[in-house]
């Protein structure tokens, strides 16, 4: 019953996700399609968090470290291309402006980041891993800073958006169709590797390791493999993140960008696959709305998650679905 | 130590060969040495206190131990990992049930099966799908009678049918060697009877070391018993036998009228 | 690269280490005895530093500054404790994560509706400001000396509060065993609460000592926190003399990495590349010794089991 309402809502939630802009396409209002870009890219940064948190149970504060990395691959790649100057000097393998070569290079590099920081971390758990991840985060922040040849602390901005082939990028609702079905195709993705044997492993990891180890498998292997699919996906958000704006900087490692990855997938329900749609959405709608009355709509967020924590630890999906989480 | 079941010496499957283990001042397990051999059902007793978690930790990997061994088959094991053993064929159920509890009953067998097969690495085509998965999982569910509970959530069963389903996924895993954990606390008397005749049955597929407290169980299932007190097995015998130890009913008996006294009389059962 | 450099560079490591200290002993006193993560440290530690330049401002004096900070803090630390955090306790670390990020996003946007964006400034009183000559011809800023010395006092207070007071003892019963000092009649409430703003009011002392120093301003709490939880993944959790091996050892490590891997690269390189290279991997230094930690005792220093 919870399960197939569940199903429903999900449904629902990607059919409004394309609805929206494709009412704005209509009535003519690129910035809204501009907000519906935002929704599925941070959604996209949220479920590859959601990986590692809701199924896996691993309460990684470091998100950011693989949003900015897949944000700064894109930065870089496309940076060098505009410039004319070679990557790596001594191969002169050129930078790209083309997104897959992006994406490849993002999701590759950030899934390393993510295999080195999972490794290490994962030899600790419950708050130590929190205050890890955390520290690590701001190892890349301070990193970007101190790094003068992609522009320190200012960041750099990159003058066009990148190109796919036989698509016009420049076109708001194009690039947020490309987001879109990436959004989607990793939706599916992930969901099928819930239902699988890596999935329900996982899932056993986190909700009895003692278990686990009695059927002969051990957690850190599994473990390590979620936080590094998890980062590549937050990865691939980044750079999608970053040809939205045509900007990085180091904020993208901050603390704070951590946050609120976490916060898409907390409003939205923890370890529901769609969870982190409804959440990035709700949040793209707060900020939008909250903001445009007060400078200070942090406040009612702070209030908001507070609530949410305390009293709806289902989140949006949960009160649509009832409570019951899926299984099949 | 070591005496023959009726009068022929199987191969021990699981051997124990003076484990020690200290903490601080209290030495915990003191030169244990146990084997437990086909066919057997082998009980360790012991009052309150006496060491058989220690134990029981050591056996299955959770604790290491200060000296002495391990053996699965013959194979040491002893600084393998709990994983490691059950892989090897030592399946475990534990004391207070400890399952996936936001699964279906069937999805935690499954998860045995999983564990069974080994292939953990799959990650696009459901378990669930799995007929090979499946069938094993639901034939030990069949086996303890909870198959028509597959589709429950493991949290809304009882007491009774999560120690069930705890022997369930210890049987998805076809082990060489069953390590059972107190398996009959909190049942119902006709729960226990039930669990008794089929660890009865159970002992031909694999020999079982039974840790259990109900002594009527112990001494109807036992083929062999191991008194252990303060650390130390200070007798192995047949449930004759162990009856009939001076040194049993000095050591145990007296520990366990103390513990009695404080309200726990569980020893009544012995003679 | 002359001895006296060397010197006042420890002692500015030394600095920074004892104001690590003031954070990190309460997260970790906070953590050993609740079991619980804060996240809101950082915004005590801005709430200290926002009152005392705050009323310094208003006063002139920097010592009622620093009771304000005090007061402050231990009564927002107590204030959040009784309200929200107590309901955490027996939850996950995930639901005490997300409760106490939120606390941060409420602190940290209402100091900034209270006080604005723009930072505010709490100056050096006129005793404690100018340098001081040490032995060796050495000349250091007294304040810096004063926060050193203020550092150390705290960190011999709490050691003789946790070892010698029956306050103490009752913590020490708390980090072993929640059910037992419940038997032992000790009203645990009122001792959580105490012990949370004990730990508020040394982070909101940090911040406030700190506020001399740096500008002060909202978002200035975190950072200092987020190294403070590097200082006890370094020195284990739950442990005092780990939190004080951990801050001195990430305060040392840091200041001199930034000042001396610069150099240390330009006997190789060439300056720019040099500076560079030497301060990109200075501003990783820290994490790399964590990291290296965790290679090697996973716990920490100091620190019995995760």
């Amino acid at each position: 019953m919870g399960v197939r309402r569940e199903t429903m809502v999900n449904a629902l939630l990607l059919a409004g996700l394309l609805a929206v802009p494709l009412w704005a396409l209509w009535a003519d209002e690129p910035f809204t399609i501009t907000l519906a870009t935002r929704v599925a890219i941070l959604a996209l940064a949220g479920v590859g968090l959601n990986l590692a948190l809701g199924t896996g149970g691993l309460v990684s504060f470091g998100h950011a470290v693989f949003f900015g990395i897949g944000g700064y691959a894109m930065g870089i790649l496309a940076f060098h291309a505009q410039n004319y100057t070679p990557l790596i000097e001594a191969f002169s393998i050129p930078g790209t402006r083309s997104m897959p070569v992006i994406w490849a290079v993002a999701v590759l590099a950030s899934a390393l980041a993510a295999l080195a920081i999972g490794a290490l971390s994962l030899r600790t758990s419950g708050v130590y891993f929190i205050m890890i991840t955390l520290a690590f985060g701001q190892m890349f922040y301070y990193f970007t800073i101190s790094w003068p040849a992609y522009g320190g602390e200012d960041g750099m901005s990159i003058y066009l958006r990148n190109n796919f082939p036989g698509v016009n990028t420049l076109v708001p609702f194009n690039f947020f169709a490309i987001s879109y079905t990436l959004l989607a195709a990793v939706l599916l993705l992930v969901g099928r590797l819930m239902r699988a044997p890596f999935g329900l492993a996982l899932s056993a990891a986190r909700q009895n390791e003692t278990r686990l180890r009695a059927v002969g498998i051990d957690p850190y292997r599994l473990r390590l493999t979620a936080f590094t699919l998890s980062g590549a996906i937050t990865g691939l958000s980044g750079a999608l993140y970053a040809d939205l704006n045509r900007f990085v900087s180091p904020s993208m490692f901050s603390w704070q960008t951590s946050g609120e990855i976490m916060i898409f997938v907390i409003l939205g329900g923890v370890g529901r696959l769609f969870g982190p749609v409804a959440g990035a959405a709700l949040f793209i709608l707060l900020e939008h709305f909250l903001g445009g009355i007060s400078e200070y709509w942090h406040i009612f967020l702070g209030a908001l998650l507070l609530g949410v924590v305390l009293f709806a630890r289902g989140g949006l999906i949960g009160l649509l679905a009832g409570r019951e989480v899926a299984h099949d | 130590m070591t005496e023959p079941v009726n009068g022929s010496v199987r191969a021990p499957v699981l051997e124990v060969r003076g484990l020690t283990k200290a903490f601080g001042a209290l030495v915990a397990s003191k030169d244990i040495s146990l084997d437990l051999r086909a066919g057997e059902i082998h009980a360790l007793i012991g009052p309150n206190g006496a060491g058989k978690s220690t134990l029981i930790a050591q056996i299955a990997g959770e604790l290491m131990p200060d000296r002495g061994e391990v053996r699965l088959d013959g194979q040491e094991v002893t600084g393998w990992s709990t994983a490691a053993r059950t892989r090897a064929g030592l399946a475990r159920t534990f004391q207070i049930s400890s399952l996936a509890m936001e699964m279906t009953v069937l999805q935690n067998a499954v998860l045995g099966a999983l564990g069974a097969r080994g292939k953990v690495m799959r990650f696009f085509a459901p378990a669930l799908g799995d007929r090979a998965l499946v069938e094993r999982a639901m034939a030990a569910l069949e086996a303890v009678g909870l198959q028509d509970l597959a589709a429950l959530r493991t949290a809304e069963l009882s007491h009774g049918q999560r120690r069930q389903l705890e022997v369930a996924v210890a049987l998805t895993l076809a082990p060489r060697a069953f390590l059972m954990d107190e398996p009959m606390a909190g049942l119902s008397a006709s729960g226990s009877r039930r669990l008794m005749s089929f660890l009865d049955g159970l002992r031909e597929r694999a020999p079982i070391l039974l840790i259990e407290h109900d002594m009527d169980a112990v001494f109807a299932l036992a083929d062999r018993i191991s008194v252990l007190v303060n650390g130390e097995v200070i007798a192995t015998g047949s449930a004759a036998r162990i009856r009939g130890d001076a040194r049993v009913q000095e050591a145990y008996l007296g520990e366990e009228a103390c513990a009695g006294a404080g309200g726990e009389g569980r020893g009544e059962a012995a003679p | 690269m002359s001895p006296i450099l060397v010197i006042e560079q420890i002692l500015n490591g030394l600095q920074s280490g004892v104001m690590l200290f003031l954070m990190a002993a309460g997260l970790t006193l906070i953590f050993g005895v609740m079991g619980l993560i804060n996240l809101a440290h950082g915004a005590l530690y801005m709430i200290g530093a926002f009152a005392a330049a705050a009323v310094a401002g208003a006063t002139g004096s920097f010592l009622l500054g620093l009771a304000a900070a005090l007061a402050a803090s231990a009564a927002a630390g107590a204030l959040i404790e009784a309200s929200v955090l107590r309901r955490l306790y027996g939850r996950d670390h995930l639901d005490q994560v997300l409760a106490t990020f939120a606390l941060i996003l409420i602190l940290s946007e209402g100091t900034r509706w209270l006080f604005g964006s723009f930072p505010l400034y709490l100056d050096i009183p006129d005793w404690l400001s100018g340098p001081v000559l040490l032995p060796g011809g050495i000349r250091y800023p007294l304040y810096r000396l004063a926060i050193i010395g203020v550092g150390l006092l705290v960190a011999l207070g709490l050691f003789a509060l946790i070892s010698r007071t029956r306050i103490g003892i009752r913590i020490r019963a708390g980090e072993a065993d929640r059910e037992m000092i419940g038997a032992l009649g000790v009203n645990i409430s009122v001792l959580y609460t105490l012990v949370f703003a004990l730990g508020a009011a040394l982070a909101g002392l940090a911040g406030a000592l700190i506020g001399a120093i740096q500008s002060v301003q909202v978002g200035m709490g975190e950072p200092v926190m987020i190294l403070a939880f590097v200082v006890i993944v370094i020195g284990g959790i739950g442990s005092i003399r780990g939190a004080l091996v951990g801050a001195l050892l990430v305060g040392l490590t840091d200041t001199l990495g930034r000042i001396f891997l610069p150099m240390l690269f330009g006997l190789f390189m060439e300056p720019t590349a040099a500076t560079t290279t030497g301060s990109a991997l200075a501003s990783m230094s820290i994490y790399i010794l964590m990291a290296a930690v965790l290679l090697v005792k996973p716990t920490g220093l100091y620190g019995s089991a995760g």
